[in-house]
């Protein structure tokens, strides 16, 4: 192994390394949370419908009657073996009840994020390129617009227009019209399950659903990206070795793309991570307006009914799944940056 | 007696380089605008409203916008208009105490962690990483979900996920400084290490936090309503915009836009007003800093 490829590797170890006490930091704040609740923790897992003798058996699985330490190792334990706890409203694991709607919610972020990075991306170039011109200010008030617009506001008047008065949209009910059988389970993206199928008719009706809940998220997301790539390649196309590509006589493509653009690209991929922040966030209120059956929606139903052990298992999931985004985005720059493994420590 | 000059110029400095921006951006100046009308709305919005927010007229119920009700009226008659313009006061409440809540704890953690440095500043980094580790929305879900659902609550939970931002920099600002000139010759006359931070490092770190202050109350905003929009905090009837939204988009699908559009719309101007002052403010503070 040469001695780049080897450093590389050892960066990227070391990246992976310090995920994990961010992730145990993640572990005892929602243990905290789990335990903060004002009264009897016990009375509250148990349900409203509880009576003395359930409230005990809960503190008992719990181990509530045991010293605070004890109960961390316990609630570790459980989390080792995928235990969330018992959901009140649907009777069954929290685990069982997250891993089967993350797919949905996968689905609408994911399209969402591919979505706005497909639009934000060359808008920021392009205002970048032509300062002064009009999509330099077609970005601008996108961009202070985009982070102005409550998700939720936007996602009522989207379907306002296109549901009700243009008639073009399904209506904002969950993932797939009652007319159309949902796809056999295979990954849980409706898209790709159906795709898999050849069901095309199926495919049809699951994008159409898709369409209104990712716009609604992409807008929101679009803002930042889009600022920090104008911003990042203005910073690129001004440096020097621009300068120098431009006397060299390279093409205006290869300048452009090949020079400023990936170099801007790091600043742009840093904000992703808190863009991520604000689109798993955000993702809660989008899935409660279209009724999109995900862990956000299930989380909404669980606070309305003091469903403790759902919500804290929900956050828990998001945390952990914000992490390895941001390992993730953090892995790109190996791809990204030729530097990578040389600067870290 | 020399030093009074100084400061008279300095001072009728920063009035001409504020003239200067104002009158080089209107945006700015308008973004100031609007900044006025909410707060003359939130202080003074109760008294001047046409219609009592809570009073239910029935047979009035559902009317789309007219001369006597400019927004329209809701499901169980009451005016749209009067509810959006009292429910500021209570908005904008939530989140000035939640920023000004996240400025104080985050001003002395940051404070503290960047001047004194050691284990505190390590335990300090870890906790405001782990609290970054979630999803910040989430994470208020979480704690409001924790704590018991209140309005109290959602100001702890919107200040929590606030104060990474203020210790952090904060932090940065007074560990920059703390063995500047100046501070060691304010240690040289004698005073004590709080009387150096407190006195001589941290005004150097208001200018940005003050940029962040009015970005951070457009967020906070955003996030209070967020909560109120899935049920959280505030409780019908209180007039309050994200739970009007949510009342209103059950109407949306039948036509009936104004309940929902309005105290949308006026959510967006307040979080549009204090971003685009937050913009304006960095100009002023530090113009090199302009995207």
């Amino acid at each position: 192994m040469s001695a780049a490829a080897y450093s590389r590797l050892r960066a990227v170890a070391f990246r992976v390394a310090q995920s994990i006490p961010v992730v145990l930091g993640v572990v005892v704040i929602s243990f905290l949370l789990t335990r903060a609740l004002p009264g009897d923790p016990a009375a509250y897992f148990a349900g409203a419908a509880a009576d003395a003798a359930s409230i005990q058996e809960v503190r008992e699985a719990l181990g509530l009657d045991k010293p605070l330490l004890q109960q961390f190792l316990l609630y570790v334990t459980d989390l080792a073996h995928g235990d969330l706890g018992q959901s009140i409203s649907s009777g069954r694991p929290v685990a069982v009840d997250l891993v089967s709607r993350l797919p949905a919610s996968l689905e609408l972020t994911l399209t969402a994020l591919v979505l706005s990075c497909g639009l934000a991306i060359p808008l920021g170039i392009l205002a970048a390129t032509r300062p002064g011109s009009w999509v330099d200010h077609l970005c601008r008030v996108l961009v202070t617009a985009g982070v102005s617009l409550p998700t939720f506001f936007t996602g009522i008047l989207l379907i306002y227009i296109f549901y009700y008065l243009l008639g073009v949209a399904p209506s904002p009910l969950g993932r797939l019209d009652f007319i159309y059988l949902a796809p056999d389970h295979v990954t849980g993206f409706y898209l790709i399950d159906a795709a898999l199928t050849g069901d095309w008719e199926t495919w049809r009706g699951a994008a159409k659903q898709l369409i209104l809940p990712s716009t609604t998220l992409a807008l929101f997301t679009l803002a930042p990206i889009a600022r920090m790539t104008r911003a990042a390649m203005l910073t690129a196309l001004s440096s020097d070795f621009i300068r120098t590509a431009r006397a060299a006589g390279l093409s205006r493509g290869t300048v452009l793309y090949a020079y400023a653009f990936r170099n801007a690209l790091l600043p742009v991929v840093t904000t992703l991570g808190m863009v991520f922040s604000f689109a798993l966030g955000a993702n809660v209120l989008v899935e409660k307006v279209f009724a999109w059956p995900g862990i956000g929606s299930y989380a909404v139903e669980a606070l309305v009914v003091s469903d403790y052990a759902a919500v804290q298992g929900f956050v828990l999931a998001m945390a952990l799944l914000f992490v390895a985004l941001n390992l993730v985005i953090d892995l790109l720059y190996s791809v990204i940056d030729p530097r990578f493994g040389f600067a870290a420590k | 007696m020399t030093d009074i000059p100084v400061k008279l110029t300095r001072t009728s400095g920063t009035l001409d380089h504020l003239i200067y921006v104002l009158r080089a951006n209107p945006v700015t100046l308008l973004a100031f605008a609007m900044f006025a009308m909410i707060v003359l709305s939130a202080v003074f919005g109760p008294a001047l409203v046409p219609y009592d927010p809570l009073q239910t007229d029935a047979k009035n119920a559902l009317q789309a916008p007219s001369w006597a009700h400019w927004f329209g009226t809701d499901n169980v008659g009451r005016d749209v208009f009067s509810r959006v313009i009292v429910a500021t006061r209570l908005d904008l409440a939530i989140s000035v105490a939640a920023v000004a809540l996240s400025f104080v704890l985050g001003s002395v953690l940051g404070a503290t962690a960047g001047y004194w440095g050691g284990w505190l500043d390590i335990v300090l980094n870890r906790l405001l990483d782990t609290i970054m580790a979630f999803p910040l929305f989430v994470l208020a879900m979480g704690i409001v979900a924790a704590l018991g659902n209140t309005i109290e609550n959602i100001i702890y939970a919107t200040a929590i996920i606030n104060v990474p931002f203020y210790a952090r920099l904060v932090r940065a600002e007074v560990n920059i400084r703390r063995n500047a000139g100046f501070v060691q010759a304010a240690k040289l006359t004698g005073n004590s290490d709080i009387r150096v931070l407190a006195m001589h490092i941290f005004p150097n770190a208001l200018p940005p936090m003050m940029v962040q202050v009015s970005l951070n109350l457009g967020w906070a905003i955003l996030n209070a309503a967020g909560l109120s929009f899935i049920g959280l905090g505030v409780r019908p009837p209180t007039p309050e915009w994200g739970i009007m939204v949510a009342e209103g988009a059950n109407f949306i699908v039948s036509g009936e836009w104004w309940l929902a559009v309005f105290p949308g719309l006026w959510l967006m101007i307040a979080v549009f007003t204090f971003n685009l002052l937050g913009d304006g403010l960095r100009d002023i503070v530090d113009p090199r800093k302009r995207t």
